[in-house]
Order: C-alpha cells, then sequence, then structure tokens
C-alpha cells in the first residue's frame, strides 16, 4: 500500500517536472537564479532566530558602545560584526535577517487579505452580474482613483495620532497588512472578474448549472480552480508591490517602529547616517530590498509569460 | 505534364523532446484545370498539406524532404520573396473561416485593389475596374458599392464570396481551398460550392478542395485522396472511391455516415480515434482500429500502391475484397 | 384546452419567446435619430412563438441554420435562460420563471449535453470527480462506496474504461471526452435529454460512435431527446420527428419519414436539397436568393419571404400560422396553405 502511495506521489512530481510549466522553468536560467535567489532569501530570514548571531530584540544584547562599525572589509572593524552595527549598536547581519522576514510576512500576509477581499469580490461580481458587479465595480474603480501610499498614509498618520506612538507600535505590523491589504483589492477584482466573465461562458458551467449546482458551489468548486493562474501572476506582483509599499512607509516613519525594524524602516534609521560615512546601514538592507523584489518580480514575469491565456491551452 | 507534382513530401515538426512527422511520403499529381479532393479527419495532415503547398508552414513545423513541383519549378527551393510573387498571383489560398481572412479595417475595394497592384503594374483605376469584374463574377450585387463597404457589413455567405473573388484577383493556375464552407450554414454552402465549381470549370483553374465531408468532395472533385494519421492511404477517382473504396478506413468512413444506415438502426462505426502525431503506431496507422488488421499490418507500414483504378495503402486490399464480394453474394 | 393530468405530453413549450437586450445600459439606449435623441432599446428576436409537444420516448430533433434560435430553445427548456413569453411545462408541471431550489427535483429528471466536448467538462477535475459530483450532490445517503460503483457502472456503459477514472479531461480526445460529458448527465437516471448539437464538433467517424451510444442509451434507458442540430442527415437517422426553425419561428413540423419524403414549406425543401450527397452527382439544389434578414428588425410578414421563391404580397404582410396539414405536419407557410406551390 505505502509503495503505491510513493508511486503516486512520484509520478505527480514528474508530472509537474513534465509539465509545460517544468520544462519553460528548466529552460529559463533567470527563474531558476530567481527562485533559488529567493528561496534562499526566504529561509535565511524565517530561520532567523536560528541562523542570526544576536538577537535584535533584546536590549540586554545591544551595547550603544558597538555602535556604527563598518562591515568587516572596511577598515576599522569588529569581526564580531560581518555586516557591521547599526546606530545602536545592534548587528545589522542579525537586524536583516529579522528585518526581512518581517517584510516577508507583511507583504505575504497583506496580500492574502488582498487576495481574500479581491478574489471574492471578483467572483461575485462576475458570476452574479448586474447591478451588483456595477456597484462592486465602480468600489473598485474608486479605490484605485486613491493612490495606495496616500491612502495609507492618511490611514497610519490618523490612527498613529489616535492611538498614540507606543500602542501604534505595538499593534503596527497589523495595520500596516490591514492597510496594505484593503488598498490593493481592486487589482485582484478585476482580473477575477475578468477570468470568471470568460469561464462562465464556457459550457462546463452550464453543465454545472442544468446539474442543479448551487451558485456557491458553482463559483468555489468549478470557476474558481480555472481562474488561477492569472491570480498567480498577479499574486507575485503584489507580494513585491507590498513589501515596497511597506519599506516607503516605514521609511516615512508610519511603519515598524525603530525597535522591531523591518527593511524599510532599517534603511530609514540608517539615512541619518549616511553622509556621516556610515553609508552601510542604509546600504545592505537597500540592496536586500532591491533583490528580494526584483527576484519576486523577475519570477512574476516568467510565470505571466507561461500562464499567458493566449499560449494556455486548458 | 501536371501542373502540380509533389514527390515524397514530409512535414516533420520540431517538439521538446523529439521531431514529429506530420507528413509523410506524400506524393501526388495534380493536372491543368483538374479538381482534387483532400479528405481526412481533423490531425490527418489535410490542412498542412495546403500548408506546405503554399511553403506557408511556420515554426515549429517545416519541409523536411521531398519536392513540390509547381508549373516545373520546385517550390520547396524558392525564397520567402520569390514565393510571395507566387502566392496569390499563381497559387490562392482560400481559408475556413470568412471573419478572420479579410482584414476588418479595410474596405472591401482596400483590399482588392492592394493585392492587385501589389502583383501587377496597375493604375487604381484599372484595378477597380477588375475588382469590379471580379466581384460581378461571384454573383455579387451592386459591387460598385460593395467596394467601399466594410467586411463586417457583409453577412458570412456574401464575406466568402468575396474571398473567391480575391483569390480570383490575378487568374491564379490552382486554388488551395482548406474547409472553404465549413462556418457556413447548408443552404449558403451549397451556393459557394456551386460557384466554386462554375469559376474553376469556366476559367481552367485547378482546385485542391481540402475538406472532411465527403458529400462535397462527391460532388466538387474529379480526384480524391484519403488521408490518415499523415499519410494518403487511398486515392484516385472520386467516383471509384465513393462508390467502391478499397481501404477499411475509406469503408469505414462512408458507411458511418447516417445516410448509410437505414433510420433508428445502429451506425456502423469505426472504433477507436485517430492516433496524435506523437503517437502513431508501428506498421498500418489504421491496424489499432482496423478489424481486418493482420500481424503483418502491425509490423510492416503498407506502402501505396496501384490497385484497379485507385492506389491504396493495405496490405490486405485484396484478400479484403474477396471476402466482401464473397458476402455480397452470399 | 386540454386537461393538464391527463396530457401524456412530457415536454409542452407554449408560444414561448426569448427576446435578447442588445442596448443594455441606459446611455447605449439613448440615439440620434432625424436630429433628435430618442430612447430606443433594440432587442434581438430570438424566438418567436414557437409552440410544441413532446412525447415520452420520442426523439424530436430541432433544425435550423445559425441564428435560427434552436440552441435558445434547448437553453430555455433547461432553463439556463428565462423566456420573455410564454411557457414551458414539464410532466404538466410548469418549470419556467422557477427559483433553482424549487427545480431540484427536475434536474434528476431533465440533463444537457453540450456541443463542444472541449469546454464542457472542468479542466480542473478528475473523471472520477466530475463523475461523482452530481451523484453526490443529489443523493446525499449515498455511501462512497455505493457512488464509485454508480460512477463505475455508468462509465463502463457509455464504453469508457473505468481504470481512467483518475485522469484529466485534456488527456482524452474530443469523442471520449463527449462519451464523459454524456456519462455524466446519465450519472442521475435522468429520463429527459436535451443534446445541443452534441456531434457537430467531432469527426466524421467518432460521430458515428457518439450517435450509436445515445442511441444505445435511449432503448435501454427509455430516454427521450430533444435533439438540436444543423446536420439534416443526422435528423433523419436519430429523429422521430423534427421542427424546422427560421428566424426563431416554427416553419415546418412533422414525422421525419414525412418531413424527408415530402418536405411542404419552401425553406424546407431548400434545406433539404442543399444536403451533400454522396451518389448524386449533379445535385438539384434550389438556389435560395436574397439575405437573411437579421432578427433585430423582424420582419413583418412571413420570415422567409426575402429568400423565398413563393412569396407574394400576402407573405409580406402577414405572418403565416401553423397550420396542420393532412398528412399530419404543421406548416406555417400562405403558398401551402391556398395550394400555390407547383410540385
Amino acid at each position: 500500500m505505502s509503495t503505491l502511495s510513493t508511486n503516486t506521489e512520484i509520478s505527480r512530481w514528474s508530472k509537474i517536472w513534465n509539465s509545460n510549466m517544468g520544462y519553460s522553468f528548466r529552460r529559463n536560467p533567470v527563474a531558476i537564479v530567481s527562485l533559488a535567489v529567493f528561496i534562499v532569501i526566504a529561509i535565511m530570514s524565517l530561520l532567523a532566530p536560528l541562523i542570526a548571531p544576536f538577537d535584535p530584540y533584546d536590549p540586554a544584547q545591544i551595547d550603544i558602545m558597538n555602535s556604527e562599525y563598518p562591515p568587516v572589509w572596511v577598515d576599522g572593524s569588529d569581526p564580531q560584526f560581518i555586516f557591521g552595527t547599526d546606530d545602536q549598536g545592534r548587528d545589522l547581519w542579525s537586524t536583516i535577517l529579522y528585518g526581512t522576514r518581517l517584510s516577508l510576512m507583511i507583504g505575504l500576509c497583506a496580500v492574502a487579505l488582498q487576495a481574500f477581499l479581491g478574489i471574492s469580490i471578483g467572483l461575485i461580481a462576475g458570476y452574479v452580474g448586474g447591478r451588483i458587479d456595477s456597484l462592486l465595480m465602480r468600489m473598485a474603480d474608486i479605490q484605485l482613483s486613491f493612490s495606495t501610499l496616500m491612502v495609507a498614509i492618511i490611514f497610519l498618520a490618523v490612527t498613529q495620532a489616535m492611538f498614540g506612538s507606543e500602542t501604534f507600535n505595538q499593534y503596527a505590523i497589523y495595520f500596516l497588512v490591514a492597510v496594505i491589504g484593503v488598498a490593493e483589492w481592486p487589482q485582484y477584482a478585476r482580473t477575477v472578474r475578468a477570468t470568471v466573465l470568460a469561464e462562465k461562458k464556457k459550457e462546463y458551467v452550464d453543465s454545472a448549472r442544468v446539474l442543479g449546482f448551487g451558485p456557491l458551489r458553482i463559483m468555489v468548486r468549478h470557476i474558481l480552480p480555472n481562474s488561477l493562474s492569472p491570480i498567480f501572476v498577479i499574486s507575485t506582483v503584489q507580494v513585491a508591490n507590498a513589501i515596497i509599499s511597506e519599506a516607503s512607509l516605514s521609511f516615512l516613519g508610519l511603519g515598524m517602529p525603530p525597535s522591531q525594524p523591518s527593511l524599510g524602516s532599517l534603511i530609514s534609521s540608517g539615512f541619518d547616517y549616511i553622509f556621516s560615512g556610515s553609508w552601510w546601514i542604509t546600504a545592505i538592507p537597500g540592496v536586500v530590498l532591491v533583490v528580494l523584489v526584483l527576484v519576486i518580480n523577475l519570477l512574476g514575469d516568467w510565470m505571466r509569460d507561461i500562464l499567458n491565456p493566449k499560449l494556455y491551452k486548458g | 505534364m501536371s501542373m502540380l507534382s509533389v514527390r515524397d513530401l514530409t512535414v516533420k515538426f520540431a517538439m521538446r523532446d523529439q521531431n514529429v512527422t506530420a507528413l509523410d511520403n506524400i506524393s501526388f499529381d495534380l493536372g491543368e484545370g483538374e479538381r482534387l479532393g483532400i479528405v481526412g479527419e481533423s490531425g490527418a495532415g489535410k490542412s498542412i498539406t495546403g500548408f506546405a503547398l503554399m511553403n506557408l508552414l511556420s515554426r515549429p513545423g517545416y519541409i523536411d524532404n521531398g519536392s513540390i513541383l509547381f508549373e516545373g519549378e520546385d517550390i520547396v527551393q524558392k525564397s520567402e520573396s520569390q514565393m510571395r510573387k507566387i502566392r496569390g498571383d499563381r497559387i490562392a489560398m482560400i481559408f475556413q473561416d470568412p471573419m478572420v481572412t479579410l482584414n476588418p479595417v479595410l474596405t472591401i475595394g482596400q483590399q482588392m485593389i492592394e493585392t492587385l497592384m501589389a502583383h501587377r503594374k496597375l493604375s487604381k483605376a484599372e484595378a477597380e475596374q477588375i475588382a469590379i469584374v471580379k466581384l460581378r463574377e461571384v454573383y455579387i450585387p451592386s459591387p460598385q458599392e460593395r467596394l467601399r463597404q466594410y467586411p463586417h457589413e457583409l453577412s458570412g455567405g456574401m464575406r466568402q464570396r468575396i474571398i473567391i473573388a480575391i483569390a480570383l484577383l490575378l487568374d491564379p493556375d490552382l486554388i488551395i481551398a482548406d474547409e472553404p464552407t465549413t462556418a457556413l450554414d447548408v443552404t449558403i454552402q451549397a451556393d459557394i460550392m456551386e460557384l466554386l465549381l462554375e469559376l474553376c470549370q469556366s476559367n481552367k483553374v485547378g482546385l485542391i478542395l481540402i475538406t472532411h465531408d465527403l458529400g462535397v468532395v462527391s460532388q466538387m472533385a474529379e480526384r480524391t485522396l484519403v488521408m490518415y494519421a499523415g499519410r494518403i492511404i487511398e486515392s484516385g477517382p472520386t467516383r471509384e472511391i465513393i462508390n467502391d473504396p478499397q481501404h477499411p478506413y475509406t469503408q469505414g468512413l462512408i458507411n458511418a455516415l447516417p445516410q448509410q444506415t437505414l433510420p433508428g438502426h445502429k451506425l456502423k462505426q469505426i472504433p477507436g480515434s485517430m492516433p496524435s502525431l506523437t503517437t502513431i503506431p508501428e506498421g498500418c496507422p489504421f491496424s489499432p482500429r482496423c478489424q481486418y488488421a493482420t500481424d503483418k499490418c502491425r509490423r510492416i507500414r503498407p506502402e501505396i500502391v496501384k490497385y484497379g483504378p485507385a492506389e491504396v495503402a493495405c496490405h490486405e486490399v485484396n484478400r479484403l475484397h474477396e471476402t466482401q464480394s464473397e458476402e455480397q453474394s452470399a | 384546452m386540454k386537461d393538464m393530468s391527463n396530457s401524456p405530453a412530457i415536454l409542452e413549450l407554449k408560444n414561448l419567446e426569448k427576446r435578447f437586450e442588445l442596448d443594455k445600459g441606459f446611455l447605449e439606449t439613448i440615439k440620434l435619430k432625424d436630429k433628435r435623441l430618442v430612447r430606443e432599446k433594440r432587442e434581438v428576436h430570438a424566438v418567436n412563438n414557437v409552440s410544441l409537444e413532446m412525447e415520452r420516448g420520442e426523439a424530436l430533433c430541432v433544425v435550423g441554420e445559425s441564428g435560427c434560435g434552436k440552441s435558445t430553445v434547448a437553453r430555455l427548456v433547461a432553463g439556463l435562460l428565462d423566456p420573455s413569453g410564454g411557457e414551458i411545462h414539464y410532466d404538466g408541471e410548469r418549470i419556467d420563471g422557477r427559483s433553482r431550489r424549487e427545480l431540484i427535483g427536475l434536474r434528476k429528471k431533465m440533463q444537457m449535453i453540450f456541443q463542444n466536448p472541449y469546454a464542457s467538462l472542468n479542466p480542473r477535475m478528475t473523471i472520477q470527480q466530475a463523475l461523482e459530483e452530481p451523484v453526490r450532490y443529489h443523493n446525499k445517503d449515498l455511501s462512497n462506496a455505493e457512488i464509485r460503483d454508480k460512477v463505475r457502472e455508468v462509465m463502463k456503459s457509455v464504453g469508457v474504461d473505468p481504470s481512467w477514472a483518475a485522469r484529466y479531461p485534456h488527456e482524452f480526445s474530443g469523442g471520449q471526452r463527449q462519451r464523459i460529458a454524456i456519462a455524466r448527465a446519465l450519472t442521475v437516471d435522468p429520463e429527459f435529454i436535451i443534446a445541443d448539437e452534441p456531434i457537430s464538433a467531432l469527426d466524421v467517424s467518432i460521430q458515428a460512435q457518439v450517435l450509436n451510444l445515445m442511441l444505445e442509451a435511449k432503448e435501454e434507458r427509455g430516454l427521450t431527446y430533444l435533439f438540436i442540430t444543423h446536420d439534416l442527415s443526422v435528423v433523419q437517422h436519430f429523429g422521430t420527428r423534427v421542427v424546422v426553425l427560421y428566424l426563431g419561428s416554427v416553419c415546418e413540423l412533422s414525422d421525419t419519414k414525412t418531413l424527408f419524403e415530402a418536405p411542404k414549406h419552401p425553406y424546407t425543401k431548400a434545406l433539404l436539397s442543399a444536403v451533400p450527397q454522396l451518389k448524386d452527382d449533379k445535385p438539384n439544389h434550389i438556389r435560395l436568393k436574397g439575405e437573411i434578414p437579421t432578427p433585430i428588425n423582424l420582419p413583418v410578414g412571413c420570415p422567409f419571404e426575402s429568400r423565398c421563391g413563393f412569396a407574394d404580397k400576402r407573405c409580406k404582410l402577414e405572418k403565416p400560422r401553423p397550420l396542420k396539414q393532412p398528412d399530419g405536419s404543421i406548416v406555417a407557410c400562405h403558398a401551402v396553405e391556398e395550394d400555390r406551390l407547383d410540385v
């Protein structure tokens, strides 16, 4: 029995490996490198508590006397700190690991929220149609006419003023997820609605209706699985966007507090020292951010190319 | 000498892992003004034959071997620019879907005049005159007005007539029509076919009619090729093929038509379906579906050989003929 | 008026109408006409005043050319569209305009087979999932083993090897997919099947297989078919009665045999003469003149008037009513009524 199950397991893997997607992946060095870099970054940041030599959240491990050591390859460094230290004496390497973890988490959670809102709204608008469709899509239009950052800045500034810095800093991560998540749902809603409109015309949906299935079942069991490829594509782009949004907000002082820095707040906190010679506090997290966003976008591009509905045979 | 002579034409498709043979050693001739039908089901390679004759195959498809002699010149060896002079001018092609063939943003007149002026040294007024004459030939009412109309203003049947008129513009020697009426209704299909037949006969134009419909071929073509899985399996005079098919597949195809069975009775079906290009079996490609198949059929690929007035690619054609005539006499 | 409960009809259409709005939003309805803004709603008249009855066990074929409303009739009966007028009765019970819940019982009796086998199966579901779903949905008390047995049985009955159940639709050929689509309709043990051009997307040799399968199912399960097609040779083979539609109106309704031996309506005659025949060298086909009117601005009179060789003034002004002929067929034609057709 167990051999049987491993057999199917293997065949599933070889199926993916031999599918069009697997084939084009193997043939595309950019995609391979991007995925590898992304996985390395993701694993390292996930394992930050194990890998990092210091805990940047633990004030006991921070000594202000260690502040602004340069990275090891620059004169006057301390070999203890590979990438040097920041203005508070935190080990930059550890802080970047923790910060990347925060950035990725906020990005993924925000996109999950966007996807949940956008997919539900898009499915309903596309499947039900008529007035509900018009109403939901006009809501999306209005939402899109505000820039994400503007909405986020206003919302975060107001909440910061309302709850005070202390409470805000404590719950900053949730506020960020909520605001980035809510601000960008129309991207999903529009894409999903468009694919639902196309899928709805296909005969398998009619056949499900003739079999008497309810609208919820048809939407979730039949239409949604066939609308997944565009959802995958925008998800990758949206994760990159969310990470950038989070970094921008943190950079503006509306995001993660300096005591729990994300990549954005790290860049921001180093910005004051960039002219006094301590360039690494800004530059190294900056490079990490750029690389992270770049590989996600490259993966998204590759995915869009091969899931292109014109080339894609369902 | 025949106008078109195709010898050992082999077309392959470059696939991920291997090259797939889409046309396997196709040979046939077409005399001047002769009408030839190519019949087969989807995937038999009949459309690819049409594209290959126009040297229009695009990647991943390519002509691997063989020659296509058109009026003594080998089309396979021609460069793209030389081919462009032949296409439209001496060989014209009519495609299946009239909605797609005409450019929707140009008027009928612009498309016709452009085609004429690209191939002939003509003034615009002269070109327009020719266009009007050709539109009359295909029975289009008030041709002057039509020249100023856009394709979407016309019905499907009218569009297909205009496509035929465009095909005839430069008085070609050969027209290749790939399923020209499949997208049209029966009553209009019959009109278009009659028109095409009439024009080919009066202008002495050769016609290669690619279709899945045996009924259409029986009315249009003098000779017929039956294709299966990229091969010609039977060829000969159309009447012979329809009244006395030799290859088991051709027999099956004709017997499967509802007209051949009494209403309400079970149709005589061919079991299974045509293999895809990647899974063409060894030996005779039809052998897995053939009730007469022997061991030899499964091992050795039959060559196409003369049999009576026709040519057949079947090992068992003699035995078949005997058993069937026995059945009939019994 | 017949008494409903005694009516042998399994399906009855009464003055069925379907119009599709062409201008949907408010802004689209505003047009400039004679230098004045007017509000105008254009509509496509897809089905006009179609009435017919079907008896249990028959196979009624609906034929016509593209745009004649034959698929719309199928979709109206299947409840995929709501009629703009008229009534649909199934087994004496009115079924149009009902909610989905009220019709769940009907779904087990009436099923539909679609034209395109490449689109009528959900590409993300295995065959097993696709076939199990309706069984489970309509028989909530069945155990998993019973459901699996049912699926196996249905797969066998349509000639698809049950061991292929774990595969996805794209791994099958068009003919096999159509078999699976038929199997899916049969999983709920229906008595009435609407088939919308079920074989026109298939190759000739496969068409015969699928037609045979449908005939077999008819005999074994006592099915009643509403069969939509444009292919007259299939009609002759499959149908017990035929309705010829032209621009959404019934031209002729009669037994298959009568229709093919003695067609009456000029359109039916033209349609029959246009079918390419195998053995006949010189087709004697009736050429139709003129263009098909658009279903947006339907003519006042007979819809076929513009292409008919026998049309006169009355045909232009007055719409012919379907009238019963001596041989039992129903024909809507002034020329037939006045006996002007030279035979």
